[in-house]
């Protein structure tokens, strides 16, 4: 294969976003102690902005001798990706206080190193390709869950995730082997026809799917492999905790939807059932065991585990209509996700920060504004229409219900009932609990995050039409 | 096909492999003592889908297995040298690197 079928163009974007990471990373080391936080920062938003744009131009088409893929799939993906690691960015810059300044100016970097690993993940290919993304994105953020160095707890959850998150990678890595061996190549394309061509897919095929499905559930933290997520979520940085909340769910679900309805898809019914399976335990799990949780950041743990598992509905309908259900599900997440984080970074009292539920009591008198902003997540992450989590819900149900998985449907109803009693707890103690000592005043950035976020959750309706359409068009990238 | 693999068949060193990723996934589940433990079970884990990928890679004439290990065995020194790093920094903070120590957060 000559150069020029290399089509370089298509991986504008990642190639951008590296040579900026790198940029960024060598003019601040330069700078003098603890000065260069701010135009890492500043320069990491610039970057992913930027980054932004050339995905929306970048030429569509397969490259890189059939390792990377650039569709209308990758840049839906690509788009909620960056979203995400811009709040996050934002969450950053607005966290590191005169009291608190205890993140590094490689934290944007770093994010922004994460983000060009998930974006890789988004556009693979090959498998050797969606390894290499997928450690990229992970090996970032095993630093940036340790990022606050003096920090007991969050060294722990760096620990935790470390040692967990390489074991699942060394899982999926084995899973890959096998998928090479049995089906004689690594390119997607090559693995449609293997699994097509095969009237029984060998056993050795198919066990290395079912490790390749686990390691991807590790990232995705659904039930049985969520067991990192609250303790990583309540030790890490509040903006690494963001951070991880969103992008890095968002590519491996890019994965999961298009390794499982591409390659795999001939396979549906074989694994079908595994994924009804987790997106069950997922929205159970999720909802019951938010119940007795003290800490906020630790029940955002365990409502991102019922959320995968609403999410994943779409995917186990194995439909059209479930693809653009899931995609539209993730949008949704994206926007509440982001601006409760905004609000949780926000917590602090006399420039310490606090993540007791307890704490947000009387957040309705000494601030009405910060508190309506986290009722309106709160109740779009309940399902309350009209808010942005009700059209998520409804679309993956719907799909769920056309394909005939009533159980499926039945089940996530009552979890998200259960999951009400938790989400609307946080709504009672904000608004009729007795006023403790009032928060301090969030900065300006936080502010810009919760209120974006809150406008886009209550107008969410307005921008469904072309969300519904992106998604669709994204749909038909990945099944063709 | 590769001499050594035609003379042995494929059998033997998918059956190694296998054996090295129950120790490495054993290893890190069974240890209840040291974190280096830990990851020295994880490199056995890496290191047993790279011979998978290799005997594949020689099996059937096709070079992007050997590829991958190559990519593998580079993400495996980053990952060790993350590992340490943080291994260290929760020493520092903690004052040791017992499994059974690593329990601040619960619930």
């Amino acid at each position: 294969m000559g150069v020029s079928s290399f089509n370089w163009a298509i991986a504008l974007p990642e190639i951008a976003l590296a040579l900026a990471g790198v940029v960024i990373l060598a003019g601040v080391v330069l700078q003098p102690k603890g000065e260069g936080f701010l135009p890492a920062t500043v320069l990491s938003g610039a970057a992913l902005l930027g980054c932004m744009v050339l995905v929306l131009v970048a030429p569509q088409g397969h490259g890189y001798a059939g390792t990377f893929v650039n569709d209308g799939f990758a840049r839906f993906m690509k788009i909620l990706v960056l979203a995400g690691a811009l709040v996050a960015v934002v969450l950053g810059a607005s966290y590191r206080t005169r009291e608190q300044r205890t993140l590094p100016f490689e934290a944007p970097v770093l994010i922004l190193f994460s983000t060009l690993g998930a974006m890789i993940m988004a556009s693979s290919a090959n498998l050797m390709t969606l390894f290499v993304g997928l450690e990229l994105s992970s090996l970032s953020i095993y630093i940036l869950c340790a990022l606050e160095r003096d920090n007991v707890l969050s060294s722990e959850a760096g620990l935790k995730y470390f040692i967990l998150g390489s074991l699942a990678s060394g899982l999926l890595l084995y899973g890959i082997s096998l998928v090479y061996g049995f089906a004689g190549t690594m390119e997607y394309t090559g693995l449609i026809e293997a699994v097509r061509s095969a009237a029984i897919p060998p056993m050795g095929l198919v066990v290395g799917i079912v490790f390749v499905l686990v390691g991807l559930s590790f990232k995705l933290s659904v039930v049985p492999f969520h067991m990192w997520t609250p303790d990583v979520y309540q030790g890490a940085p509040t903006p690494v905790t963001a951070y991880m909340a969103g992008a890095p769910k968002f590519a491996a679900f890019a994965l999961f939807l298009r390794v499982m309805a591409g390659p795999f898809g001939a396979v549906a019914p074989r694994w079908q059932i595994l994924i009804e399976t987790v997106s069950v335990l997922s929205m159970v799990y999720g909802a019951f065991a938010a119940i007795p949780q003290t800490n906020i950041k630790r029940l955002m743990a365990y409502s991102s585990i019922g959320h995968m598992g609403y999410a994943l509905m779409g995917l186990a309908a194995a439909s059209m209509a479930g693809l653009q259900a899931t995609l539209v599900y993730l949008s949704a997440y994206l926007i509440m996700n982001a601006g409760t984080f905004g609000c949780i970074a926000a917590m602090r009292r006399n420039g310490r920060e606090v993540n007791g539920i307890a704490d947000l009591a009387g957040l309705g008198k000494t601030d009405p504004g910060m508190a309506l902003a986290l009722a309106i997540f709160m109740f779009s992450m309940v399902g309350a229409p009209p808010l942005a989590g009700f059209f998520g819900k409804f679309l993956v149900f719907a799909a769920a219900w056309q394909a005939g998985l009533y159980p499926l449907v039945a089940v996530g109803a009552a979890a998200s009932i259960v999951g009400a009693y938790y989400y609307l707890r946080i709504v009672k103690v904000m608004y009729f609990d007795a006023p403790d000592q009032a928060l301090d005043r969030p900065a300006p950035g936080l502010l810009l995050v919760s209120g974006g976020m809150g406008l886009a959750t209550v107008l969410f309706i307005a921008v469904l039409g072309p969300i519904l359409s992106f998604a669709h068009q994204a749909a038909i990238a990945l099944v063709g | 096909m590769n001499a050594a693999i035609n003379a042995i068949g494929l059998g033997p060193y998918l059956f190694v492999s296998a054996a090295l990723l129950v120790l490495g996934v054993f290893g890190i589940f069974l240890n209840r003592k040291n974190i280096i433990v830990m990851l020295m079970a994880m490199e056995l884990i890496l290191l047993s889908a790279n011979l998978n990928l290799v005997a594949f890679s020689s099996a059937l004439g096709d070079l992007s297995g050997q590829v991958m290990v190559l990519f593998v065995l580079t993400i495996a020194a980053a990952e060790a040298a993350i590992g340490l790093a943080i291994v260290t920094v929760y020493f520092r903070n903690r004052g040791s690197i017992q499994v059974e120590d690593v329990t601040m957060m619960k619930g």
